[in-house]
Parts: C-alpha cells; structure tokens; sequence
C-alpha cells in the first residue's frame, strides 16, 4: 500500500442478489485530502461508503481503509474512521454533553480526555447554553455540526460524511466547510458525499458514480476542462443523463 | 415512560388478580316446579341458600324457560317431575332434569358440580327422614369425602393467581422492551452509527439489556410488596432463591426479545412476533389452565416454555415453601434455556451485513 494512501479500492463491488449497486469501483484517496464522492440517488454512493466503514461486506474486490482490509479487519478500520450518516444518528434523548461522552466512551476515550474535548467542542461550536439539553429539540443545522464534531472525537484518519449537508440552510453549509476545511488541515482525509455542485468545487478531487460505476474522477477543474463546461453542475448533468 | 412502565403493570397484577378468578358465582338458576310439594320446595330453599346461586323464577312452563335461557337471562335450569315427592317415597329414586347453558364450558362444568352438590345432599337429608319412618331399614353406609387442600387450604384463588400474574408482567415488560428497543435504534439510524464505531458485540448488548434486566427485578420486587400488602399472598420460601430464579428467568427473556430484534426491521414486525409467542406462552404456562390436563403434544411443547417453569418456581416458592433443591430442575432449565437464547441473539446480532 502506498503509505500516502489511507483508502485504497481495486474492483469494489456489491451485488443485492442479480443487482449490482456497485460495479468493480476502483480508487485511491490520499492522506489528508477532501474526496468528494458524487452520484445521483441511487448511483451507489451510500453502498460503496458502507462497504468502506466496515458494515457492509463487498461481494467481491479488494479495498483497504486506514490500512486495514474491509473483509478481515473491518473492526480495526473502525476504530480509525468517523462516520456521519444521511441520518441524524446522534441520540436524540440524550443531551449535548451526554451524546459528547456517550460516543467518546465508545471509542475508549479517557474520562478526562471526554472532559477537555467536550468543553472545547461545546465553545467551539457556540452550543454552551444548550449544552445540557436534549439534542432532540436542535435544529437540524446545529444537530448536523455536532454530528460532525463527534464523528472527530476520537481524532479519527478518515472521517466519511454521507449527505452531511443536506437540508440545512446556506450559513450553515458554508460554516460546516469551514469546518470540514479544519479537518482537512490537520491531516484527516474527508471522504464526503453530496448533491450540491458548489460543495464539489471544494473538494480536492471528485469522483463521480453513474449506475454503479466510477465515471469520472479528477480535480474538479480538470474535470470541467475534460468536458468542456463552466462548473460541475454541467459535468454532473452531462454525465448523470449519459 | 419509567412511571408507565411500572404503573401500567401493577394495575394490571391489582385488577386481574381480582378478576381472573376460576370461581364461578351468582349463577342465574331457573326451576320449573311441577310438583309443587313440599319436598320440592325444599330442594329449590336449598339452591336458595347456597351463595353461589341467585334463584330467579318459577317457570310456569318449559317452552318459557328455554326461551329464557336463550335470552341468556339463565345459566342453570332445573327440572322437578310431576309426583317428584310421592315417587321418591315409594321408589326410593328419581331423577331430576339440569339443564345447563355450556356456552362458557369451563363455567359449565363447575356449575355442574355445584348442583350435583346440592342435589347430593339434599338426597341425603331424604334418606335420613325416610330412614326414620321404617326403622328395619339398613342405613345406608355413605362414604364421606374430607377433602384437605393443602398450600392453599381455603382454596382461595388470589393466592393462586397473583404469583402467576406477577410472571406475566415482569415477562411481557421486559420481553416487549428489549425487544422494541434494538428495533428502534434500526429505525432512528443510531444502530448504524454504533455499528460504526469499534464497541464490542458483547459491550452493546449487556449495556443494552441490563437496564431491562433492572426494570424486571424492580417490577418483580413492587410486585412482591403489592402482593403481600393488598392480597395478602404467603411467602413461605426464601425471596433471596425467588430472586435468584428472576434473575436467570429475565435474562431468557431479555435473550428472546434481542433475537425478535435482530430479526425484524421495524417495531411493528417485533411488536407483532413478540405478541405471538407471550401469547403461546401464557396460554400453555399452566397459570390459566392445568399443563396437565392438555394433550400430550402440547405438554412436549411446554418443555419449552419459559413462562411454565417460572410460574411453578412462583407457585412453588411462595405457597409451598420449596427449597433450593425443589427448584432445581426449573432452575437448571432455564439456566440452559437463557445460554441458548443469549447465544442465538449475540450470534444473530452483526455489525457488519
């Protein structure tokens, strides 16, 4: 394994019966990078992304995560991973701090290590007067950063944010790069699917799936110069409509 | 949900332990008189008297009477023949028509006996005066049954039925609970989330199943108090070997319900198969009706029944005062019932599809 390489897939694939959501997808991503992970609904992205994480077993291939091969190491690939699902999946009657120590526990935190991190996650992200609420009663923007935040507790390689943006207002999306820009910065590798166009254009690279397959990837600019267009809304649609 | 989760069962155990009750009263009795004598009179004074009967109407006529009982207006109807004094007198035997309303057949069946009863002893009382009249007459030699029951001497079934009742509770709480819950967390998405994350099969499900585990000895313990205080129930063994039994009983359960859970996708689907099989359980536990009495095939089936040994134990422990060694057997097959149970659910459970 390239020692730059935290994800590595060689023919990825997962087959529901005589469906193949996911055909012999092959990729790399590099150590600190943002990877955008687009395709339409239904293209394969969730099924490729839980076969990464570990809980979903690929009918065939062969990828490694931090390291790590899906098929005989999927629990160590856990534990140097973080996850946000399309679904808000933090426990809603639980509070801000119960749900902080809850998942560092988890992942075998230090009580004292919960302690510091909760306390600067909490400034952080401005959540002090709520902090002893139930998340439940969050708004949805405010729900998705802590999500995030907690994915990062444990100072996780690779963090895999599937739709992390979706349905929250523009501030919010624009704050939740920022934070994902952090992320970038002090050496986590993103891996990140959306449907917004503007969000592929911060990505480092984008691949893009099409019934099961990888159709393109590169940087977003070389992409744009491949197929001759102004943004990757149009290299989206020229490839999604085949 | 805590308040509801205890409350809600301990009205149940108040109120079922007052109403499930095999006894059957204020039976509506009904007689046609054609004899109107004074021995008939007699015999119907002695329904009268008994408190089980509420002796309703003279019916002047049998095509009245069966329309009555149609009407459900009554249970029991009894039929005196014409010349009923004058031919027990002189042939020493008659007959008497009972007819009984079997649509509850369990019911039937005791109202049967209790007339039976009546008739018996009013039977003797007549062969004792008629005895009087001719003295060279043997009397007859009637054998007398005392009946003596024991653990249970008045025969009262409160005491019967509220160790059974608290089973049901403690069961059907923890069951609907752990097996509801891991369903749920399939459904809010937050199972996915854990599945993400390195915890160990076996942390997630003792940090899932302990606190049901929790919830059922407390409910097992307001249960017992509410039993002593309000019914007055005897506790003749040692609560600590009722506790040790729960505490293996509980986790068959709690094993049962995260199997449900594994298998099912929605609490619906959990909801409906665990309704299932307490129903199965409860119905073929012995509490309702004797094991027993059921057919062979079914009693095989009880072996498998963990709501069976629990109401024994129960019923053991508190009205006998059965000792360690008693409860053994019950005690060994749970045991081996709850490894099987948790083996199958840890098994089952898989954090990776």
């Amino acid at each position: 394994m390239n020692k730059k390489n935290v994800i590595e897939a060689q023919n990825l694939t997962k087959m529901f019966g005589d469906f193949t959501a996911v055909n012999a997808i092959s990729f790399d991503v590099k150590k600190g990078e943002i990877f955008g992970f687009l395709g339409a609904n239904g293209a394969g992205k969730t099924t490729a992304m839980k076969m990464l994480i570990g809980i979903s077993k690929p009918t065939s291939g062969a990828a490694k995560v931090a390291g790590f091969d899906v098929f005989t190491n999927a629990e160590d690939i856990k534990k140097n991973i973080g996850y946000m699902s399309q679904k808000f999946a933090l426990y809603d009657d639980l509070t801000v701090k119960e749900n902080i120590t809850f998942f560092g526990g988890i992942y075998g935190l230090s009580r004292k290590s919960i302690k510091e991190k909760s306390a600067v996650l909490i400034e952080e992200l401005g959540l002090e007067k709520v902090a002893s609420k139930l998340v439940g009663s969050l708004p949805l923007g405010w729900k998705q950063k802590l999500s995030f935040s907690v994915s990062l507790l444990h100072d996780p390689k690779i963090v895999f944010l599937d739709e992390p943006t979706g349905g929250v207002d523009p501030i919010t999306r624009r704050q939740f790069w920022e934070m994902i820009y952090k992320a970038a910065n002090q050496g986590t590798t993103v891996f990140v699917t959306t449907h917004y166009m503007d969000e592929a254009e911060y990505c480092d690279r984008v691949s893009i799936m099409v019934n099961g397959k990888i159709e393109a990837l590169d940087t977003p600019k070389k992409l744009k110069q491949q197929f001759n267009v102004a943004n990757m809304n149009d290299v989206f649609l020229k490839l999604a409509r085949g | 949900m805590l308040p509801i989760i205890f409350v809600l069962p301990l009205l149940q155990l108040v109120i079922l332990s007052n109403a499930a009750t095999f006894e059957v009263k204020n039976i509506k009795f009904g007689y046609i008189d054609n004899d109107h004598s004074s021995t008939s009179r007699a015999l119907v004074e002695k329904f009268n008297a008994s408190t089980y009967f509420n002796v309703l109407t003279d019916f002047p006529s049998e095509a009245l009477a069966s329309a009555s009982m149609l009407k459900g207006e009554v249970d029991v109807l009894l039929q005196i023949p014409h010349y009923f004094e004058r031919d027990l007198q002189k042939e020493k035997q008659n007959s008497l028509g009972v007819t009984i309303n079997a649509i509850d057949g369990a019911a039937a069946g005791v109202e049967n006996v209790y007339v039976t009863q009546i008739v018996q002893r009013f039977n003797q009382n007549i062969k004792v005066d008629l005895s009087q009249v001719s003295d060279k007459q043997i009397q007859p030699i009637t054998i007398e049954t005392i009946p003596l029951f024991w653990y249970n001497k008045t025969l009262n079934y409160k005491t019967f039925m509220v160790p059974g009742i608290l089973v049901l509770l403690v069961t059907m709480i923890t069951l609907f609970l752990s097996g509801m819950n891991i369903v749920r967390e399939k459904e809010i998405g937050t199972l996915e989330q854990i599945n993400v994350t390195p915890i160990k099969k076996s942390q997630f499900i003792i940090g899932k199943l302990f606190p049901f585990w929790v919830i059922g000895m407390g409910l097992l313990t307001v249960g017992l108090i509410l039993a002593k205080v309000i019914f007055n129930v005897p506790m003749l063994g040692s609560l600590p070997l009722m506790y040790l039994y729960t505490s293996i009983y509980i986790l068959v359960i709690l094993g049962i319900g995260l199997f449900i859970s594994n298998f099912t996708d929605t609490q619906q689907q959990a909801m409906f198969i665990a309704w299932f099989f307490t129903v199965i359980f409860i119905l073929m536990s012995g509490l309702f009706t004797p094991i027993e009495s059921m057919p062979k095939w079914a009693q095989t089936l009880t072996e498998f029944n963990p709501i069976r040994y629990f109401v024994e134990v129960m019923r053991m422990v508190m009205l006998k005062g059965s000792g360690f060694n008693d409860i053994l057997p019950q005690l060994l097959k749970t045991a081996l019932y709850a490894f099987v149970m948790n083996g199958l659910a840890v098994w089952s459970y898989k954090k990776t599809n």
